[in-house]
């Protein structure tokens, strides 16, 4: 059978089982379409959760960047698992225990204002939309180097089969859909990752592997790794870093981000009791380490099989002749992905580090600059070839990356649109609106958000991999400290967090312009994006944990010269800080 | 009535202060041994790096995990203790 056609049934056999949750699972209230009924089981919530949470760029993108970076690029592990501390000690319970469907709702009551709610809700949206952008180009990345098809026509079978299953489905449909999605992305995760484990380490768990010999050289995995990429001119695998406020700060950053981002959020609601939202937060922490302990063993071992496929006699060996490269270099170099140049002309690849420290080995070995450039994306989806497992990990690895792709984008779509139908039309238009037109208009709104996200998808913005970036800013700037102030002080009132909303947004905004653009517009940039320009070393993609300093600052100050929230509202915060009677809560 | 609202006051300190607690050793693992402790902590060795390395890519996973269960099962007994459990 060929390799297309595997691709097309694993591929097709997931969408079916989507297709048949979809049908089973339809939403038949308001309730079952925004919070799914509220009567999940914190575990299939955790395994939810961790659907929704992780994305296109756990999946395909952060074993490649966790490869490419090292140590340094720890951050991503640490600041994208972090967060549920925060969420399950700060925001999840009493978000729970405040029992409404929505994140702008709880702001919009809790700061009595519906100015504050509308902040709010332009704050999801902007939020929620570039992040949907990332994981419909990476759909249709997956499509077109799995299926055959161009992105585009991927995107739009992607876009029926969302479609199908939030429309019809809504929160409960996502939800159980999400459990079959994460069961599908973790098995695809795993099996190469034990593969390259047992052929490097004989270690069947990678990441235990990761820690463990190097069976071929007798050395230790890490320092194996340290020494070859040593040889050729980059800096070593698990070399410290200067720039410690950098790092803190960004894993800051995406820490208090991954907290404020609504999609997560809102999976919070749906579970029975508050004291299940404490535990869904862990187990949903559960089924992300099982990623995410593994993602690292991936980053090792994939980069020193990369180099070792380039270096078969090792790094200070020739290299292999581009003649014999192997196939999966052909695939891939198709995909523009993979490029090479024969710079001296030798006929060979030479992959090395270009710098002053090493120009001299390079002259003396005769090269003449790097020659092969590898997208850290691919990393992930050609691990299978490079470790030449069997053609159905292949076909797997295709399924799950359309998975975690997929599961985000539906949970993403859903907070956009409960936010446009629950608190735009009925909170703020027309709030005399009937339960039966609410659902519709949610419907309506989720097919709209549809069709711009597969818009997007398709002609994507050239800044997409920075408002990435600026999703998470505006998350961690925004939304995480106005809900953390409306639990956990009774003082802050309307003036001081719309206040404090605004100053962190905008601070964030100003910092992120003046170094990728005003506006994204290339070119408008006020410095050079390098790290001498920055402020005090900090990148504007580390900025959002500045920018939530400054909200709660300014929210603070501007609130104890104004007066107190009135006494309902006082009572309000009184009452999310307990659990009792959560359950009536959510009837309104 | 005075009396619950004493008992309320009361969950609440209890809960800031684990709070608190949880979040010492959260920085700890992650901030602390996973970043600004490292060069501290380079004389350990683990699989051929450091200990701040392994607490940077895999421990702080393992701490967060342990501290949400173990502050889930703290606050579970806390709702007994000051009656404010769920029926």
């Amino acid at each position: 059978m060929s390799q297309f056609a595997i691709n097309l049934i694993f591929v097709g056999a997931s969408f079916a089982l989507y297709i048949g949750i979809a049908i089973w699972a339809r939403a038949g209230s308001t309730r079952d379409f925004y919070v799914a009924g509220g009567g999940v089981h914190p575990v299939l919530n955790g395994m939810a959760t961790a659907a929704d949470w992780m994305s296109a760029a756990s999946f395909i993108s952060m074993a490649g960047l966790i490869a490419a970076g090292g140590y340094a690029n720890s951050t991503f592990l640490m600041g994208w698992t972090g967060g549920y501390v925060l969420l399950a000690m700060l925001l999840a319970p009493y978000l729970r225990k405040f029992g409404k469907f929505t994140v702008p709702d709880f702001i919009g009551d809790r700061f009595y204002s519906s100015s504050a709610r509308l902040v709010a809700v332009a704050c999801l949206i902007i939020a929620s939309v570039t992040y949907v952008i990332g994981q419909m180009t990476g759909a249709g990345v997956a499509f077109s180097r799995f299926l055959e098809v161009d992105s585009s026509t991927g995107l739009m079978i992607a876009a029926v089969v969302v479609f199908l299953y939030a429309v019809l489905g809504g929160m409960k449909g996502i939800t159980y859909t999400q459990v079959a999605q994460y069961v599908v992305l973790i098995i695809a995760y795993t099996i190469p990752a034990v593969f390259i484990s047992l052929q490097l380490t004989g270690n069947p768990i990678p990441a235990l592997g990761l820690f463990s010999e190097h069976t071929e050289s007798g050395m230790p995995l890490l320092a194996k790794l340290d020494l070859v990429v040593r040889d050729l001119g980059f800096t070593d695998y698990t070399a410290d870093v200067s720039n410690k406020l950098n790092m803190v700060l960004f894993t800051l950053s995406l820490m208090i981000g991954t907290a404020g981002l609504p999609h997560v959020i809102i999976r919070f609601f749906t579970v029975p009791k508050v004291a299940d939202a404490r535990w869904s937060a862990g187990w949903a922490l559960v089924f992300i380490a099982l990623l995410y302990l593994t993602a690292p063993a991936v980053a090792s071992m994939a980069r020193l099989n990369l180099l070792t496929t380039i270096y078969p006699a090792g790094p200070t060996a020739e290299s292999i002749d581009y003649e014999h490269r192997p196939n999966w270099i052909q695939t891939w170099e198709q995909t523009g992905l993979i490029k090479f140049e024969d710079k001296n002309g030798d006929g060979r690849i030479q992959m090395y580090k270009e710098s002053p420290a090493f120009e001299a080995t390079a002259e003396a070995r005769g090269w003449k600059g790097n020659e092969l450039t590898v997208n850290n994306d691919i990393l992930v989806l050609a691990n299978p070839e490079i470790a030449n497992l069997p053609g159905w990990v292949i076909g797997l690895i295709a399924a799950g990356g359309l998975a975690a792709a997929l599961s985000t984008a539906a949970g993403l779509l859903l907070a956009i649109s409960s936010a446009v139908s629950h608190d735009l039309i009925k909170g703020s238009i027309n709030p005399a609106i009937s339960e039966k037109n609410e659902l519709l208009a949610a419907r309506i709104s989720m097919a709209v958000a549809i069709v711009v996200a597969t818009y997007l998808g398709m002609n994507p913005p050239g800044f997409a991999a920075q408002v990435v970036a600026l999703a998470f800013g505006i998350a961690a700037a925004s939304i995480f400290p106005a809900l953390m102030m409306g639990i956990f002080s009774k003082r802050v009132n309307n003036k001081g967090v719309i206040c404090g909303m605004l100053a962190g947004l905008i601070s964030t905004l100003v910092y992120i312009f003046m170094y990728l653009g005003w506006f994204f517009i290339p070119g408008t940039n006020s410095f050079a994006n390098t790290p001498d320009n920055w402020i005090m070393g900090i990148s504007p993609l580390s900025f959002g944990a500045v920018g939530a300093v400054i909200n709660f600052a300014v929210a603070f100050a501007v609130s104890m010269v104004t007066e107190e929230p009135p006494e309902g509202i006082q009572e309000l915060v009184e009452s999310v800080r307990y659990p009792r009677g959560a359950g009536t809560a959510v009837d309104h | 009535m005075a009396g619950d609202k004493e008992m309320a006051a009361a969950y609440w300190q209890a809960n800031l202060r684990l709070i608190a607690g949880c979040l010492v050793v959260w920085a700890l693992a992650s901030y602390g041994f996973g970043i600004l402790l490292r060069p501290m902590l380079s004389g350990i060795s683990v699989g051929g790096t450091d200990l701040g390395f392994w607490f940077a890519q895999q421990g702080s996973i393992l701490t967060f995990i342990a501290l949400i269960f173990f502050y889930a099962w703290r606050m579970n007994q806390l709702d007994n203790k000051f009656g404010v459990h769920e029926e």
